[in-house]
């Protein structure tokens, strides 16, 4: 089983728990993304994140069923956050279910590992004194 | 051919809105559309990296374009 969502309400880490214990799992990797207060000892007041929605969530699945295979796993969520974020909230959940429990740690690790590298969602720091897409240039 | 290239993150802010029309010869490839979009939008030249996406997938340098295909400026991206 693989969910994958894209919304812009608050991600629920309970909700993505169930989604994916199965009887036959031994443990489940959870990750969870959060938005910090500061970049580079600058404080961020908040974070806005907005995505190619079609594709961001064609890749997001791509990632998911990679990981399946490679680790077996018995069932994957990705649920990401898009829209105006505040400093504690929660912009992505990864929740991994396997028979035993390296392989969901490895399987959550590649997937927010990849996802960061490959799924067309941008963020953009709003500092007191301006603006900046994160990580947009060298 | 015209194609009508979107934008998404600070390649929207670059060409200062959502797509832009960029005129093409026909069977021009994926690199010749960078050329083309580096030319008139310098800013382009300073992202740490540029792609493109076709009908929703990322394609290389050497794909050809066709005039119906959805195609999308992936500046950088940094979602999680």
């Amino acid at each position: 089983m693989i969910d994958i969502q894209l919304k812009d309400t608050e991600l629920s880490v309970q909700e993505c728990n169930d989604l994916v214990v199965s009887d036959g799992s031994g443990g489940i990797a959870i990750f969870v993304g959060t938005i910090r207060n500061q970049t580079k000892g600058k404080a961020v007041q908040r974070l806005e994140f907005e995505s190619y929605k079609p594709m961001a969530i064609s890749e997001m699945r791509k990632i998911a069923e990679q990981a399946k295979e490679k680790w077996e796993a018995e069932k994957i969520v990705i649920h990401h956050r898009v829209g105006v974020l505040q400093i504690r909230e929660i912009a992505v959940i990864i929740a991994v279910s396997t028979p035993h429990r390296k392989a969901a740690f490895e399987a959550c690790q590649y997937c927010i590992d990849t996802l960061k590298e490959t799924v067309p969602i941008w963020k953009k720091e709003i500092f007191e004194d301006g603006e900046v897409w994160v990580a947009a240039h060298p | 051919m015209k194609i009508n290239v979107l934008a998404f993150g600070i390649a929207k802010d670059i060409i200062n809105g959502q797509s832009v029309e960029i005129e093409l010869e026909d069977g021009m490839d994926v690199q010749s559309l960078k050329a083309s979009l580096c030319n008139k939008f310098p800013e382009f030249n300073k992202l740490r990296s540029l792609a493109i996406a076709v009908n929703e997938e990322y394609q290389r340098d050497d794909f050809k374009l066709k005039e119906a295909d959805e195609v999308v400026i992936i500046p950088p991206v940094s979602g999680g």
